[in-house]
């Protein structure tokens, strides 16, 4: 009997739910950790196709679509099984998970790491209006920013809302940095004059933390953006083309770029794992399911109250290494995660924003990562953020996802961070 | 962290005044402030706020609007119809949780 790993006769099997930033990461860092004589490593995903999702936000204007898709296999290191295949169920009395195509596969140990998805049929008018994919768009998906692409190609002139349905969404600085890039976009091409950009929240600004909103508050008015806040949509009329609010409020659009309510996946919801919105309720700190401690959860399927983003799931799965060593051990988990999110915020102008916070402290100013020098500028555009933000694709294909570290720490630092004055 | 009077009740608040302790809140504190909004606030008000402060204990987060319609069952009209205007930022206000915010 083998008890180095709590394991009891035979190999051991890790499943992993999702081949995306955190599951491939994941995998890799698990494997380079684990006793390959004793592990068996399979990750699950509906599709082969690895797509850089930051990217989805520059195809619309420059990005050729097919660079940001790279086969989810070769991403994955030689001795973890991918499996290719769509899941129905997660059977957590049997230690089974069930594909879509009938097989099931038994697990003692599962992540899940499937992700979030935008749901355009949770709001009237949208998916199921005559203007989807036409005036009304997403570029959440793959699909809908090529889609977006050729919609924004032939604008000339109107009105272009910038609109968030609700809290929570993957990448949540996103719509914001489409409205600044698309206000760049037409002064680009001299047209700025004749097109009216507004952005439209459920939250009472764009920015909403005390810091962020004392600093950028002015950001939007200084791109002529217009700023429609509170804003609560109960549907959109496809015929008079308005965004219509549960208060009355009707917004005229010619062009409406939303982002739909974001779910998690409907295995998880057909499992009984997810909340209302299909995201799994997890200990904070160690990612653990409530409800089962053979069930960790990484990346935007958990409910932890942060951004989605592939930061977020980069810095947890660092601290989770550990955490799952030592569950298998049955030993106290050791490390406790803390939030801890770095993004970068395009900012029109060839300039990027950054913000370095966690689960409690907000985005302050300062530089990053070395106090003073930066060269990264917090909470202010700068180029070099910009150029950041450019290089981390590489970053993502060369060094994230093959599981190796960056010289950024897993937890937040208040180095470089100036404290609001009382 | 500055500190508001209200009715001889005392509670900590932030730069816009919502509640920073939870413990601060009761549901005489929250009628008083309701009556400062011109609300009276009745069961029915007060149904809404006591769910979300369940809601919130156990997600660390205040609940959405899509939240209290579809985990708690209270239609996002009748929402609008009990505190008129910004009912996401009243209802948070009101009941001692944090006002909703994005991640900046």
């Amino acid at each position: 009997m083998d008890t180095r790993r709590g394991i009891v006769g035979g190999m051991n099997k890790l499943l992993i739910l999702g081949a995306g930033t955190a599951g491939t990461m994941a995998a890799n860092h698990l494997l380079a950790t684990l006793d390959k004589s004793a592990w068996s490593i399979t990750v699950v995903d509906q599709d082969t196709e690895h797509r850089y999702q930051p990217g989805y936000l520059f195809i619309p204007f420059w990005m050729k679509p097919e660079r940001v898709v790279k086969d989810r296999r070769e991403l994955l290191h030689d001795g973890i099984e991918f499996v290719e295949a769509g899941i129905a169920k997660v059977h957590r009395e049997e230690r089974e998970v069930e594909l879509v195509d009938g097989r099931r596969l038994s697990y003692d140990w599962l992540i899940i790491a499937s992700g979030t998805r935008p749901d355009p049929t949770l709001v009237d008018g949208m998916a199921d209006g005559s203007l989807w994919r036409d005036k009304v768009h997403e570029f959440y998906t793959y699909e809908g920013s090529v889609a977006l692409k050729k919609s924004l190609a032939e604008f000339t002139e109107g009105r272009i809302l910038v609109h968030i349905t609700e809290m929570p969404i993957k990448c949540p600085v996103a719509p914001l940095e489409f409205a600044f890039l698309v206000e760049d976009h037409f002064r680009k091409q001299g047209i700025r004059h004749k097109v009216d950009i507004t952005y439209v929240t459920p939250l009472d600004g764009a920015f909403t933390k005390p810091v962020a909103s004392k600093e950028l508050g002015g950001l939007l008015k200084d791109r002529s953006i217009r700023l429609a806040a509170d804003f609560a949509v109960e549907r959109i009329d496809n015929e008079a083309q308005k965004l219509v609010a549960y208060d009355g409020r009707e917004l005229p659009f010619d062009l409406l770029v939303t982002i739909p309510p974001n779910v998690g996946q409907q295995f998880v919801m057909d499992s009984g794992l997810g909340n209302d919105a299909g995201f799994v309720p997890v200990d904070k700190h160690t990612l653990r399911s409530v409800v089962d401690e053979r069930i960790f959860v990484l990346g935007d399927a958990s409910d932890i109250p942060t951004s989605k983003a592939g930061s977020v799931a980069h810095f947890a799965v660092e601290e989770f290494i550990d955490n799952f060593v030592a569950a298998v051990d049955g030993r106290p988990l050791p490390n406790a995660f803390d939030g801890h999110a770095n993004c970068f915020i395009e900012s029109g102008r060839g300039q990027a924003m950054l913000l370095d916070f966690n689960y409690d402290t907000q985005p302050l100013k300062g530089t990053f990562p070395v106090p003073v020098v930066g060269p990264m500028t917090l909470l202010k555009p700068s180029r070099a953020n910009h150029l950041g933000k450019l290089a981390f694709e590489q970053i993502y294909w060369k060094m994230l996802l093959p599981g190796h570290k960056l010289p950024v720490s897993s937890h937040m630092s208040m180095a470089g961070k100036r404290q609001p004055k009382e | 962290m500055p500190t508001n009077t209200l009715n001889d009740r005392t509670f900590e608040v932030d730069a816009e005044g919502f509640l920073t302790r939870r413990d601060d809140w009761s549901e005489d504190l929250a009628a008083d402030m309701a009556a400062l909004i011109g609300i009276d606030l009745s069961d029915e008000h007060l149904a809404i706020l006591r769910f979300m402060r369940e809601d919130s204990a156990q997600t660390g987060v205040t609940p959405t609007l899509r939240r209290i319609q579809t985990v708690g069952g209270f239609d996002i009209k009748t929402l609008f119809a009990l505190y008129p205007g910004k009912p996401a930022k009243k209802m948070a206000w009101l009941s001692g949780l944090p006002k909703p915010v994005g991640c900046v």
